[in-house]
């Protein structure tokens, strides 16, 4: 059953900003955010754009807020329906 | 060394450097020395509250004196050492602790430290984050949490522009009293400086320099999270906290949580004695964790990205020891204030410094005196 649900790939919707979005389930947060062409997961503390360097749970650049809680790994996350994503104002 | 040195203050912790200041601005020529630089050992691994403690009519005497200083030194010093004024909540889990919270309150009431009751209610409007099914809380507006390192290294400075004389990765591996006239330290290169007087104010160092003064290590393990702005208001501390219950290792632990400057979360407390390193425990973070996630339960899904623990410099009967060495004359002390050394320290500076000149101190200093652990001399 849970192999199975890796595996879906149906289309699904994503609110990004409070613009919603096509999305396939389960792809990969930072990944989906790069085909949006959407470098930046959060903003740092002076304000600058951040995205994912590592790609693989380490180096916590792609910290990302996912439905109200901050600090998640974009790279981590799999893309789910109906999920609210901030990265922060400035683009 | 240029010139007459009348006082030599062993330590550039918040204690040492406010002594220092004090005794500079009294006239006195001063030096500071420090094994490493201002603010890095204790000091900055604390957690850096300014809080109404009242476990003992003095040790309040003492917080409240302090206290008084510290609303003076931070509006001559605006935007220094990360000052958030936030007040705490001491939140009663049971109506024991209800009990003593409304004791705590009207303890502080009467002194003019204002403290108010809140019930769940109330307590839940003014910090959502709390648990709901607790008993109540006493607020206390007047308390504050700060960032000791920076606030030492001010003071630091401070006496520096005041013409006092900064001494800086010196060692002191001996203090030696000459005679009643005069004091001297001895530096790890050799290298000795005379003073009339000399403060030592090392925290645990005082163990290696006066054996005879019972200063002992008790360990605390800390974490931090994440930056989470606006997420908490208060410091938030557990009625448990100063209780005392301890596990079978002797491990004690009460929740204290602060909201710092940067929207983290910083997370105590716990004490345990006769630890012989600062390596952190797992089972102690994990059960000042838990203790936190207890009264704040979104902690449990919040990053911490740092765990540390550090030495409080405490003393046998947990009040600090400041005064003058009861047997050998022209050496003070200023130490063991165990994890109360930032709220206490500019009342200490200042009982020290009026002792010294031979004032009177603006409170009682007898219960810090450090011959009440010498028996009768």
């Amino acid at each position: 059953m849970s192999s199975k649900k890796f595996l879906s790939l149906q289309k699904i919707q994503i609110c990004l900003n409070g613009k919603w979005l096509p999305a396939d389930e389960n792809m990969n947060v930072a990944a989906w955010l790069l085909s949006q062409e959407t470098l930046q997961t959060r903003l740092s503390v002076t304000g600058m754009p951040r995205f994912a360097v590592c790609g693989m749970g380490v180096c916590q650049e792609c910290r990302i807020s996912i439905n109200g809680q901050a600090h998640q790994l974009a790279c981590q996350t799999k893309c789910q329906p109906g999920m609210v994503i901030e990265t922060g104002e400035i683009r | 060394m240029s010139g007459r040195t009348d006082v030599i203050v062993i330590g550039a912790g918040i204690v040492g450097t406010a002594c220092a200041v004090s005794l500079q601005k009294a006239g006195m020529q001063t030096s500071l020395i420090d094994a490493s630089m201002p603010g890095c050992g204790v000091t900055a691994a604390g957690m850096g509250h300014l809080v109404a403690l009242d476990e003992s009519a003095q040790e309040l005497d003492l917080c409240l004196y302090s206290l008084g200083l510290w609303r003076e030194w931070v509006q001559q010093h605006p935007g220094i050492g990360q000052v958030v004024q936030c007040g705490t909540l001491w939140v009663a889990e049971n109506e024991h602790q209800l009990d003593e919270a409304k004791q705590r309150a009207e303890r502080l009431n009467a002194r003019q430290w204002q403290a108010e009751m809140l019930n769940p209610e109330q307590l839940r409007q003014l910090e959502p984050a709390l648990r709901q099914g607790l008993a109540g809380a006493v607020r206390v507006m007047g308390d504050s949490v700060v960032y000791p390192p920076v606030i030492a290294y001010q003071l630091a400075q401070e006496l520096q522009a005041l013409g006092g004389e900064l001494l800086f990765r010196q060692r002191v591996t001996s203090v030696l009293d000459t005679s009643a006239q005069s004091t001297m330290v001895v530096l790890e290169n050799g290298m000795k400086i005379a003073a009339q007087y000399l403060v030592v104010a090392a925290g645990l160092g005082v163990a290696d320099l006066l054996p005879e003064i019972p200063v002992f290590p008790r360990k605390g393990n800390l974490a931090i999270t994440d930056r989470y702005p606006g997420r908490l208001q208060h410091q938030i501390v557990s009625m448990d906290y100063g209780q005392h219950g301890m596990t079978a290792d002797g491990l004690s632990v009460a929740a204290n949580i602060q909201p710092r400057a940067t929207g983290q979360w910083l997370i105590g407390s716990s004490r345990q004695d006769g630890q012989a390193d600062t390596q952190v425990s797992p089972v102690a973070v994990g059960a000042v964790l838990k203790s936190a996630i207890r009264l704040l339960p979104c902690l449990s899904g919040m990053n911490i990205i740092r765990t540390w623990a550090g030495m409080r410099p405490a003393s046998p009967d947990g009040q600090p020891i400041i005064g003058a060495h009861p047997t050998r004359p022209g050496i003070w002390l200023a130490a063991g204030h165990e994890g109360l050394g930032v709220t206490t320290a500019l009342a200490s500076a200042e009982l020290l410094k009026d002792l010294m000149l031979g004032k009177n101190p603006a409170i009682d200093p007898t219960p810090y005196a450090p011959s009440r652990f010498f028996g009768r001399l």
